[in-house]
């Protein structure tokens, strides 16, 4: 028992080392900063996203993981280890390229057997493994046919074999359903993480796509101009989004200027800039009397009723007058235009076939609850004071 | 026939036919400039070349029908030797050219962007703009016995006397090279300009050496450039006739000017015809044999590079 405490403890800590830990990491080309100081770190067996839009940087940061590129400053542990210095051939990460870069003069028993055929593993071995792991992405006996030959989503899958097959502490994928069409991008999402939980590999993957995102990660980092704004599961995400940005990258939402007329605890009492007076939730920025805030609301949290009473006692609400029905089956969506302010509200059409009879132009009652409704101090700075 | 006849009229005069004709026409009015040059300047002075080269003269005016001028080349071995050597250092002047036009063209395809691509590549183009007798006099003044490398080999004290360092191979092979160094360049730049960077990534990523990368994709893929590069360079090479003279010397032995001499010097134009004809022959095949080896099609090269 006594001796074998000590190797009980390391095999704790060691399964909770990271498969990968960024600390600080930054990136800057010429005096542009691509990456600013980026920390985080991937716990075995989780589908990480980084989810931004274009031009934030997310490419880049996969790009220093796989090694393509070398961080200003910071460091980069994947298993406990530094590989700042280690080449990327030599890195125990692969990469699902944005459009593959499947290998168009070898077939694809060439393709997969690739990086084993580096390693020197035997021609038998690799025929066997080649065709072990085409099998389990669902594509046994394809290995003499011509890249050429598979469709979008097959490739998908060969070039995750194709990386699979060397076990890789950490695969990296950047945006790899962005050439595929909706459909098959659909199709995919469920796929790959199918792929991600059988295989149990650490998936880094990069999207600007936030149901992608969504659909798939254990944890994703919203990443803006180069910085997370948040990291978390995507229910976090979704309902507690920590920032302005995240709010409105993630998941619709209604969006108001508004100015505090007073704070009580989290409790905040704002005028919209068209004159609307609002009750919300501090998300946590600790806004002030006087503040310019952001006011977020999603559209599945406003109630519609033919009875203003009902929406009345909501907290926040009117009555608005329809200006338009976007119907998307179960994605059917309202847009109303208040009443007393003019504002303009983007609301998810219930499901119950009640409102189904609504039409352009009818006035109806509409509200939600202050809960719904969270607040973040506006980079437009302060009012008044 | 005179169903076949009406019927087509039919169709003439209802629409079909009309439009069918017209661009027929048009067809015929754009090939015309290439076949009019094809038929005067390739097939009719190559049929000439042929009729003569089959002419045995027997007398004065008196001439029959015979391969005996091609058998001539076979018996006479200087002739034979002429043509083996000429064909063995335009490949090995091919082989050199493409061992130094690949990396220059890796280089300006790969490793360069925007305007010091365009820059170098048109550097590449910069000797063409001189004719190739310039040039040739060019590498003249430079390596003859008062030239540049012998004054400055001799001013550093590394030699004690002019050397000499033309009318040898190695001058012919320098002139062979630098003549053809761009008919190399531009195919392979061509070709691997097309190559996504992104393959010689996952190359790295799949955990490739560089030279692995090079021989497994890069090579690969750039195959139609070599191949067709190396078939222009070897053909200008065989056909050259300045360069080996004039950086050769009297001696210089090059196919090219055997067939020079039967018809300026001997006015010999029937052996000269058949020599011309065997050239092309022989060559031919050296390409076909090299294509195969190398496991290329001529359609495949053509239609990527
Ligand atoms: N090699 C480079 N040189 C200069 N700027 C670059 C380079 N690579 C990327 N950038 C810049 O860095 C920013 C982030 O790029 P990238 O990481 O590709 O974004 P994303 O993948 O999120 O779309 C962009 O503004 C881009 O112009
Ligand atoms: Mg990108």
């Amino acid at each position: 028992m006594v001796i074998a405490l000590p190797v009980f403890i390391e095999s704790l800590t060691m399964s909770q080392t990271p498969d990968l830990e960024c600390r600080a990491i930054s990136k800057s080309f010429d005096d542009f900063k691509a990456v600013k100081d980026v920390s985080f770190s991937v716990p075995q067996g989780t589908f990480f996203s980084i989810l931004g839009p274009s031009g934030c940087g997310k490419t880049t940061l996969l790009r220093m993981i796989a090694g393509f590129q070398k961080p200003t400053s910071g460091d980069l542990l994947i298993k406990g280890n530094s590989v700042l210095e280690v080449p990327p051939n030599k890195r125990p990460v692969s990469m699902v390229f944005q459009h593959l870069a499947l290998f168009p003069m070898m077939n694809i028993g060439a393709n997969v057997g690739f990086g084993l055929r580096q390693r020197g593993v035997n021609k038998t071995d690799i025929k066997q493994q080649v065709e072990r792991v085409l099998e389990r992405v669902g594509l046994g006996g394809v290995a003499d046919r011509p890249v050429a030959s598979l469709s979008g989503g097959q490739k998908q899958r060969v070039a995750i074999a194709r990386c699979m097959v060397l076990e890789p502490d950490v695969l990296l994928l950047d945006e790899p359903l962005g050439a595929l069409d909706l459909k098959l991008r659909e199709h995919m999402k469920i796929e790959l993480k199918q792929l991600q939980s059988e295989f149990n590999t650490t998936f880094v993957y990069i999207t600007h796509d936030q149901s992608e995102a969504l659909v798939m990660s254990d944890q994703i980092a919203v990443m803006n101009h180069g910085v997370f704004e948040q990291l978390g599961t995507a229910k976090e995400l979704y309902y507690e989004p920590s920032t302005a940005f995240v709010a409105g990258f993630v998941g619709e939402a209604n969006r108001f200027a508004a100015t505090v007329e007073s704070v009580n605890g989290t409790d905040v009492q704002m005028i919209t800039d068209q004159g609307k007076a609002l009750r919300g939730v501090d998300a946590g920025q600790g806004v002030q009397r006087g503040d310019s805030v952001d006011v977020f609301v999603r559209p599945e949290a406003v109630r519609l009723s033919r009875d203003v009473s009902q929406t009345g006692q909501l907290g926040n609400g009117g009555a608005g007058r329809v200006e338009n029905i976007l119907f998307n089956g179960a994605n059917s969506q309202l847009i109303l235009r208040d009443q007393a302010s003019g504002a303009e509200m983007n609301i998810a059409m219930p499901q119950t076939g009640e409102f189904r009879d609504l039409t352009q132009g009818d006035v109806i009652a509409y509200g939600w609850e202050p809960q719904q409704t969270r607040v973040y101090s506006s980079a437009r700075g302060r009012h008044g004071l | 026939m005179v169903g076949n006849l009406s019927k087509r009229g039919y169709i003439a005069a209802h629409g079909g036919g009309m439009v069918s004709d017209k661009s027929k026409l048009t067809f015929w009015l754009l090939m015309a400039p290439l076949l009019i040059w094809l038929v005067t300047l390739i097939v009719l002075p190559h049929v000439g070349m042929f009729l003569v080269s089959m002419r045995e003269k027997i007398g004065v005016r008196e001439y029959q029908t015979s391969f005996a001028n091609y058998e001539v080349f076979f018996n006479e071995p200087l002739y034979w030797n002429t043509f083996a050597r000429t064909a063995y250092m335009s490949i090995t002047a091919t082989a050199l050219t493409l061992g130094i036009g690949f990396p220059i063209a890796y280089y300006i395809a790969k490793l360069t962007r925007g305007r010091t691509k365009t820059t170098l590549f048109l550097m590449c183009l910069i000797p063409f703009w001189v004719s190739e007798l310039v040039r040739t006099f060019g590498w003249m003044i430079l390596l003859r016995e008062t030239g540049v490398f012998s004054n400055v080999l001799q001013y550093l004290g590394l030699v004690s006397g002019p050397v000499e360092m033309l009318y040898n191979d190695a001058a012919i092979m320098t002139g062979l090279v630098y003549t053809s160094m761009l008919f190399m360049v531009v195919p392979l730049v061509t070709t691997l300009d097309s190559l996504d960077d992104s393959l010689i990534e996952a190359g790295y990523d799949l955990g490739a050496s560089s030279f692995a990368i090079l021989r497994e994709i890069i090579i690969p893929h750039a195959m139609p450039g070599i191949v067709s590069g190396c078939i222009v360079v070897f053909m200008l090479s065989l056909g050259n006739y300045l360069t080996p003279i004039l950086l050769g010397g009297k001696d210089s032995l090059w196919f090219t000017g055997l067939i020079y001499s039967q018809f300026i010097t001997r006015f010999n134009w029937e052996l000269g015809s058949a020599f011309g004809f065997l050239l092309l022959g022989l060559s031919s095949l050296i390409v076909f044999v090299g294509l195969k080896l190398s496991r290329q099609s001529l359609t495949k090269t053509m239609g990527q590079a």
